[in-house]
């Protein structure tokens, strides 16, 4: 093969693994951010707690690492359902979401990260799996297996979580709780419970998200603040509400980035990445999925 | 007069087992007494920088055991005052105002790396204190301090020296190379060490076939390999900081990535964490170092500082072998102590002048300083990893894994090549 064109194609294909971990990081936002419009600054944080639990649980217990994050999901969920509570009950309640849940978020994410350190130390943590050193070739295309079996675990998680937003009652009532809170009051549903469950899954979501983080990348308390900029931008880019719209975007942004690093130089990647969210946001002010208000 | 009680005798003995555990002679320490002499410092314990942070801290603490068990400081007990910098500059003026003006500390020293040190300068400087640094780079080129001095084997001429070693060990390889390839994070140290990378690979004649710096926050770092993969250098000389330095090797590793020298200013090798995960990765990698487990570095007391750093270490979860900041976080406080000691008061035009007049014997060796504070004598190491078939620590705390090429006066073994797919 040509060595540009196998250059380009080497760019294209690492950047979509790339952008299957950014879609991780970012879809359990997609529901917060997108669907209940709770700005929760601190995913990246809990991101970074699940890669730091499934470390311990895989460590202990010598599972795979995204199978130790599947199985500390529902610790998660129940994470998230107690940290929605407290929001609810402190500042939604009394509407002052906006500024002051904004704060608290902060607040969590540096209770995380402090936390973090005060029991792991600032060491970079790491799980090692069998795979992990595993490389494909074919021809001039090479695929790390460090990046395809989480990307992939994590496409086919966002998957069944969009199959069942759609065809359950339950998902439809997230999806309808987005939109009008007060409707779903007429059909008998407690929109606060739903936001509960809800919020819960997105943090499940960044369980899963930490046990795919962990396989590409070593981690340390910090890890999360390098996700804040691209998976918020991304969930914008994608049209806030929409699961595949995050995929989608994600996908982009990794390509973009990637793409951009190899032709042009890494230092231009973020600019054109997020130039990128520009132009979307210059032509399609409700993001690539998202419906015109 | 004091009165001896069963705790008083207990608290003797205890010392008394400390100071014989540490090797020193108890009976030539008298205890000290007095109010405190009292060290204040910013220490990046939380953030980024807390990985190096929180070693040199636990290194400072045992330093204060050791003086303290022989009689403090001009008799005087050593109290450190420190606090967390949360490894942001912005937080470092207001730290050292409160320990100068509220706190009323005797003496400073620095936290740990340039990003901490440069915020500390201009209030240290309004204050007139001598302050002994913990690796900053070229941080007195700007501020022309003369009460600043630097525990770093970079010393002064950072562009003509810093990446001196790794390319006389190039240039020694028959046939010589003839092209490099660099790239450096955006960040201020690793582009000095690029900086220095290309004038010497102008001074020696090289070709340089990729030249490109990263953003912080990369994470896949492919692109930049494959990049660098296609430009088939002989060379490749990286400025990077520990998580990309993790990315870039994996990334080279993946790719099957060859080239006859491979490594330059990567800061993370150092860290026995990194060193665990990379492993077999590391071998024939030629990185910048500042110290290593040789025969040839064997200074008085840096095996002994090794052995309580690392029972420390065990529990309080800090970098697990200590060998890249801990003997050099000691000699900061040993270059304080000694001073301290020939002035025979706290004064800090004193303690400065007696800095750049004389010597120091430290556990990372005999160390005099030049008129900006840095070494006299550059000693920047270049070490090449040789025989790791996995992660075990045990193995890098022990000679002839952390191999030293250069300087010649420490080399303790010879280069092995090429770096990538054949390495063993």
């Amino acid at each position: 093969m040509d060595p540009e064109l196998a250059l380009l194609v080497n760019a294209i294909i690492s950047g979509l693994l790339l952008g299957s971990l950014y879609a991780a990081a970012a879809a359990g936002l997609a529901i917060s951010f997108g669907m209940l419009d709770i700005v929760n600054i601190a995913h990246p944080a809990l991101v970074v707690l699940g890669a730091f639990a499934v470390v311990v649980v895989s460590g202990g217990l010598g599972l795979d690492p995204l199978l130790s994050a599947v199985l500390l999901a529902p610790g998660f969920w129940l994470l998230g359902a107690g940290i929605y509570t407290a929001y609810h009950h402190f500042f939604e309640r009394r509407g002052d979401q906006a500024l002051h849940g904004l704060a608290f978020f902060f607040g969590v994410m540096f209770i995380i990260e402090v936390g973090l350190v005060m029991v792991f130390g600032a060491d970079q943590r790491y799980v090692d799996p069998s795979y992990a050193s595993i490389t494909y070739y074919f021809g001039d295309i090479d695929l790390p297996l460090r990046m395809l079996v989480p990307g992939a675990s994590a496409l086919a998680t966002i998957g069944a979580l969009a199959l069942y937003l759609r065809t359950t009652f339950t998902g439809r009532a997230i999806a309808a709780v987005a939109q009008d809170p007060e409707a779903l009051r007429l059909l008998a549903i407690d929109p606060v419970r739903i936001k509960r469950f809800a919020f819960g899954i997105s943090v499940a979501l960044a369980g899963l998200a930490g046990g795919a983080l962990v396989v590409v990348q070593p981690i340390d308390p910090w890890s999360g603040h390098v996700f804040i900029g691209r998976v918020f931008a991304i969930v914008i880019m994608g049209g806030m509400a929409s699961l595949s719209g995050c995929v989608l975007a994600a996908l982009a942004f990794g390509v973009a980035e990637n793409v951009t690093a190899a032709f042009y130089g890494p230092s231009w990647s973020p600019a054109v990445a997020f130039g990128a969210l520009l132009l979307v946001l210059a032509f399609r002010p409700q993001g690539l999925f998202g419906r015109a208000a | 007069m004091t009165k001896i009680t069963r705790r008083s005798l207990g608290q003797l003995t205890a010392a008394t087992g400390l100071a014989a555990a540490s090797g020193i002679r108890p009976a030539a320490a008298q205890a000290p007494s007095g109010p405190p002499l009292r060290i204040g410092y910013s220490m990046s314990l939380s953030g980024g920088l807390a990985g190096n942070g929180r070693p040199a801290l636990a290194t400072h603490r045992i330093w204060a055991d050791d003086v303290n068990a022989r009689g403090g400081l001009l008799g005087r007990p050593v109290e450190l005052v420190h606090y967390d910098d949360q490894s942001n500059g912005a937080q470092v003026p207001g730290i050292y105002t409160k320990l100068i003006d509220v706190d009323k500390v005797d003496l400073v020293v620095s936290g740990y790396a340039t990003a901490i040190i440069a915020p500390a300068m201009p209030i240290v400087m309004q204050r007139g204190m001598t302050i002994v640094t913990l690796l900053g780079t070229g941080v007195n080129h700007e501020f022309r301090y003369d009460r600043h001095f630097n525990i770093c084997p970079v010393g002064s001429q950072v562009k003509e020296t810093f990446a001196k070693g790794f390319f006389d060990i190039a240039m020694a390889m028959d046939p010589k190379p003839r092209t490099i390839a660099i790239a450096a994070l955006d960040s201020d140290f690793p582009q000095r060490t690029a900086e220095s990378a290309r004038f010497l690979a102008r001074q020696h004649g090289l070709r340089v076939v990729y030249d490109r710096s990263y953003p912080p926050g990369t994470v896949d770092f492919s692109p930049i390999m494959r990049s660098i993969q296609a430009a088939r250098p002989d060379l490749v000389y990286i400025g990077s900081y520990p998580p990309d330095s993790v990315g870039l090797l994996r990334s080279a590793s993946e790719l099957r990535m060859s080239a006859r020298m491979f490594g330059g200013a990567m800061i993370g090798p150092q860290i026995s964490a990194l060193k665990a995960q990379l492993g077999p990765i590391l071998n024939n990698l030629v990185t910048w170092d500042v110290y290593a487990p040789e025969p040839t570095m064997q200074f008085p007391g840096v095996e002994s500082l090794l052995r309580r750093y690392r029972e420390v270490a065990a529990r309080e979860q800090t970098d697990a072998l200590g060998l890249y900041v801990p003997p050099l976080a000691y000699s900061q406080m040993q270059v304080l102590e000694q001073a301290v000691k020939r002035v025979g008061r706290i004064d800090q035009a004193a303690l400065a002048a007696d800095m750049h007049a004389n010597a120091f014997d430290t556990v990372i060796g005999p160390l005099t300083f030049d008129a900006l504070g840095e070494w006299t004598e550059e000693r920047n190491l270049y070490v090449q990893y040789q025989g790791v078939t996995d992660g075990n620590l045990e193995r890098f705390a022990r000679p002839g894994t952390q191999v030293i090429l250069y300087p010649p006066r420490y080399k303790s073994g010879e280069l092995r090549g090429p770096y990538g797919a054949s390495a063993t």
